[in-house]
């Protein structure tokens, strides 16, 4: 088994996983095997969101995907939503909203988010608390996680206002 | 002087009173900022816990040989393999680092191992061999009262009685309404799992701990004497936290991680899972609580007697603090000159409990909060009428004979909160999401009803009877460029900016550098009882006036000036009597002022035997007004809106401010409906997000929010801690509305839907 690997695409590169417990979830092998700890794991059951990755376009949890099983998929994890290292809109507005308290949970948010707002950029009130209901926050009670989302929403529509 | 410098630097962003924002915010959302449990070292391994499955069982035999025998087994440890003291513990050392001759609750570790990989690990726990002679466990807190019962441990079990005695103990008022009330467990569900990394010294005679936790130096000081090793050769560095809540002022797994590190010689990392996280920590106490209120027949309230009962479970932790503060707040914020009251923290078989958010008062509130709505009933007055007319003022006495010196603006936070505009009636047709169940889709809006409650608190700030909970910070300034040193926890809380904040102020810098939180510097204290803005705020307050002085004598010195007549004005040095002005930075250029500073608060006291004596240092207050939508027939709840007004002496950082508020009421929103560790025959139901039910972005309500300024004149910067009071009297808020709402009494928290549908 020593000379098995299997391949993964993540943030656009392919890693290559050598050596590997085949029961490893992907939550774990972005995390302990390809150096991209920005994924967060806090409950093992899909319930908290906090492992959130995109993949194939889909916001799944990471740590219900067998790392094995994911050999096809195009994953972006938090460290990818930005291509040159700055903060992409979401991320900016989770900080000057008051967003982020201990930030456990903020990776898997700011993944969520972006998967919300780049398949519906004007989500509505309701529709971006049901958006993030998947991701639980256990410092701010959401209210400023809301002001955050709303803050990117209205800037990317204004953004795009003007073209229309 | 001061207030010109303060009003002048007020408006410069950054400063205290804006919402500067969090140095550890862009590396938190994009995934950059260290958390404990990414912590990672060449050559490492992985720690995992074997725990007890039994609430309370004589250990006969361990085997660990047949772990030992799995390929990637580095080290299996047990309590023979403790160097040092075997028990640990937070005010009394009670708890075992290894369950040696008997476990005493389920999920209490009997031993530890060290492997390659955390899933050999898995397997070698599994593989021990406990023998186990499994004993009746003690589940009932009541039933621990009984003094001939068969003690679970050599302490005892009754972890600690107070009774307070004031006044007329015979008194019978014109109204007396009486109740029993239940507090079920909460857990704190902070999201960050407990995770260490522990790295030993080359001589084997040392180890480094990079941990979450909540007090790097109480750790220290626990984990040396367990270890056998004098405290300097335990250093600790704060990983980062992920939230904490009072769920990491105990020792977890820290005393494990580290000895594996000594006995392998290898770092070695911990890291819980989500269930075992449950089995890790203390919870909230659950709680029976009896009162009685005495009023006259105009509601103004005259004695209070109670009984309460908190369950600790097997090990003490915080139990006696717990218990203090529950005796010392069950009248809540009002006046009231007579009162019997009788409190007991009792150990069980029941998982060990101890400090979460609000600890003690939290539970006292429920009870006395309906209590006030009995009384109100009774005397025919409204809610919020018999509050104000009972509201506790500042110079008032307490039940324990404690004078409030603090700012107690009580009328003030009910009546601002009443003023706070009532939500909307739900539309003609409303989203699903909207009403209670959600897209359950199951309540029809023609069942719903609307309730709104009323629940008004009091908290002490900083820890009590005679303990110096101080806190230490350095600060030193060269170049224009400030640099702060502190062992200050940033456990989510935002001190990290807030101590920016100070330093900008007081020194007029821009750029505010932060050292790593370790124990090289001496201890602030925890991260919790609402005391980091007190007291680590004070002390970086300090440290940083300490080092102006010694820029204002140096300008002085090179200008021939008194140092008296310097301030500093935005980022400037300038002579208040005169025309020099000179830029901050300028003036430290090629210089370093460094200076070390120790905030203590005022001294309290011990209560005596009748519950007397000044125990607390200061209070804050809060009110809070809760709407909730409820379908009677389903039992379902939705919380609309909680409106509050809020005690907090002057607002250091908005922004910070409204984070703390909106998240502790979520955090009472989740006692008052969904949130409770489910116990059976001494062992838990729901250890798991999946059936531990916390609220999410649907559950949150509108939150209105009001912060009253009224400065603390005993606070280093005018401000109360904030963190504990909005999770406070929400909860009773919250089931008052659905009493409202239903008719049902509810003296029960959290409200089941079973207690709705069919409660009394």
């Amino acid at each position: 088994m020593s000379n098995e690997f299997y391949a993964l695409q993540v943030n656009g590169i392919r890693h290559e996983v050598r050596d590997a417990w085949v029961g490893e979830s992907l939550l774990y092998v972005l995390r302990e095997r390809l150096g991209l700890p920005g994924t967060k794991g806090a409950c093992e059951q899909g319930e908290c969101g906090s492992c959130t990755v995109i993949m194939d376009g889909e916001a799944v949890c990471s740590c219900l995907v067998m790392a094995a099983t994911a050999v096809e998929a195009d994953i972006t994890t938090v460290e990818g939503l930005s291509s040159d290292g700055e903060p992409t809109d979401v991320q900016r507005s989770f900080v000057n909203a008051g967003g982020v308290q201990c930030g456990f949970c903020t990776p898997g948010l700011i993944v969520a988010v972006h998967h919300l707002l780049d398949r519906n950029p004007s989500p509505s009130d309701l529709e971006i608390k049901e958006a993030i209901s998947g991701n639980i926050c256990r410092c701010t009670g959401y209210g400023r996680i809301f002001e955050a989302v709303r803050q990117a929403r209205d800037a990317r529509t204004t953004d795009t206002s003007g073209g229309e | 002087m001061d207030t010109k410098t303060d009003s002048s630097t007020r408006s410069r962003f950054g400063a205290l009173g804006t919402s500067a924002l969090r140095p550890d915010g862009i590396p938190k959302v994009q995934g950059r900022f260290a958390f404990s449990s990414d912590a990672w070292a060449d050559n490492m391994l992985w720690g995992a816990t074997l725990r007890s499955p039994h609430p309370y069982a004589r250990i006969l035999s361990i085997d660990t040989s047949p772990a030992l025998k799995i390929n990637g087994v580095s080290a299996v440890v047990t309590a023979d393999d403790v160097p040092g003291k075997l028990t640990y513990g937070l005010i009394a050392s009670d708890q075992p680092v290894f369950a040696r001759d008997f476990v005493r609750y389920a999920g209490e570790p009997v031993a530890a191992v060290a492997a390659d990989h955390p899933e050999t690990a898995r397997r070698a726990i599994a593989a021990i061999k406990v023998e186990y002679e499994v004993l009746a466990p003690l589940v009932d807190a009541e039933e621990a009262i009984n003094p001939s019962l068969e003690k679970i441990h050599p302490d005892g079990n009754v972890i600690r009685r107070q009774r307070i005695v004031r006044g007329d103990q015979n008194l019978v008022g014109d109204i007396v309404v009486e109740g029993t009330y239940e507090i079920g467990m909460q857990d704190q569900a902070f999201l960050g799992l407990e995770a260490a990394l522990a790295l030993p010294d080359d001589d084997g005679r040392g180890v480094e701990l990079f941990v979450a936790t909540q007090w790097l130096h109480e750790d220290q000081k626990q984990i040396a004497a367990c270890l056998g090793l004098d405290t300097d050769r335990v250093r600790l560095t704060l990983g980062g936290v992920g939230g904490a809540f009072g769920g990491r002022e105990d020792i977890s797994l820290q005393v494990h991680c580290c000895l594996l590190a000594l006995v392998t010689g290898r770092p070695i990392k911990m890291q819980y899972g989500r269930e075992e996280s449950f089995f890790g920590h203390i919870h909230r106490h659950p709680a029976t609580i009896f009162m009685r209120h005495h009023a006259d027949r105009d509601g103004k309230l005259r004695r209070v007697e109670s009984r309460l009962v908190l369950d600790g479970g097997a090990y003490a932790s915080t139990s006696s603090a717990v218990l203090i503060n529950a005796v010392t707040h069950v009248q809540g914020p009002y006046q009231c000159e007579n009162a019997t009251v009788d409190g007991y923290a009792v150990r069980t078989n029941n998982p060990p409990c101890g400090a979460m958010r609000g600890f003690g008062v939290v539970q006292a509130c429920f009870a006395h909060e309906s209590q006030m709505d009995k009384l109100a009933e009774a005397c025919g007055v409204s809610p919020v009428d018999i509050r104000l007319k009972n509201a506790m003022r500042t110079g008032d006495k307490l039940i324990t004979g404690q004078v409030v010196e603090s700012v107690a603006p009580v009328e003030r936070c009910i009546r601002e909160t009443a003023a706070l505009p009532l939500p909307a009636p739900l539309p003609e047709s409303p989203d699903p999401l909207e009403i209670p169940g959600g897209s359950g889709l199951t309540a029809r809006k023609s069942n719903v009803r609307r309730g709104v409650g009323w629940g008004v608190s009091i908290k002490n700030l900083m820890y009590s009877e005679g303990f110096d909970d101080y806190a230490t910070a350095r600060c030193r300034l060269a170049d224009g460029v400030a640099t702060l040193q502190f062992a200050t926890a940033e456990v989510g809380q935002g001190f990290v900016v807030l101590a920016q904040q100070i330093a900008r102020t007081v020194l007029g810098v821009d750029t505010v550098l932060l050292e790593p939180i370790t124990t090289a510097i001496g201890s602030a204290g925890s991260t919790s009882a609402s005391r980091q803005t007190w007291m680590s705020g004070g002390a970086v307050d300090g440290a940083c006036r300490l080092v102006r002085e010694r820029l204002f004598e140096w300008v002085a010195k090179k200008n021939g000036l008194d140092p008296i007549r310097l301030a500093v004005e935005g980022t400037d040095v300038v002579d208040t009597m005169g025309t020099l002005r000179i830029a901050v930075e300028e003036a430290t250029r090629g210089m370093t002022f460094d200076e070390t500073f120790e905030h203590h608060h005022r001294p309290t006291e011990e209560l005596d035997e009748n519950g007397q004596g000044n125990c607390h240092v200061a209070f804050a207050f809060v009110a809070h007004r809760a709407v909730v939508d409820v379908d009677p027939e389903l039992g379902l709840v939705k919380v609309v809106q909680i409106a509050t007004a809020q005690d907090v002496g002057k607002v250091l950082n908005p922004l910070a401010a409204i984070g703390q508020i909106e998240g502790g009421i979520a955090q009472g929103l989740g006692l008052a409906v969904m949130e409770e560790i489910v116990l059976r025959d001494g062992k838990m139901r729901n250890p798991s997000f999946t059936d531990y039910l916390l609220p999410t972005a649907l559950d949150a309500p509108e939150v209105i929010a009001t912060m009253i300024e009224e400065p603390e004149p005993q606070a280093p910067l005018g401000a109360k801690g904030i963190g504990e009071p909005p999770c406070i009297s929400v909860t009773p808020a919250i089931v008052a509305a659905i009493r409202a709402a239903t008719g049902r009494q509810l003296p029960r928290t959290p409200v089941r839907p079973q207690d709705i549908v069919f409660g009394p």
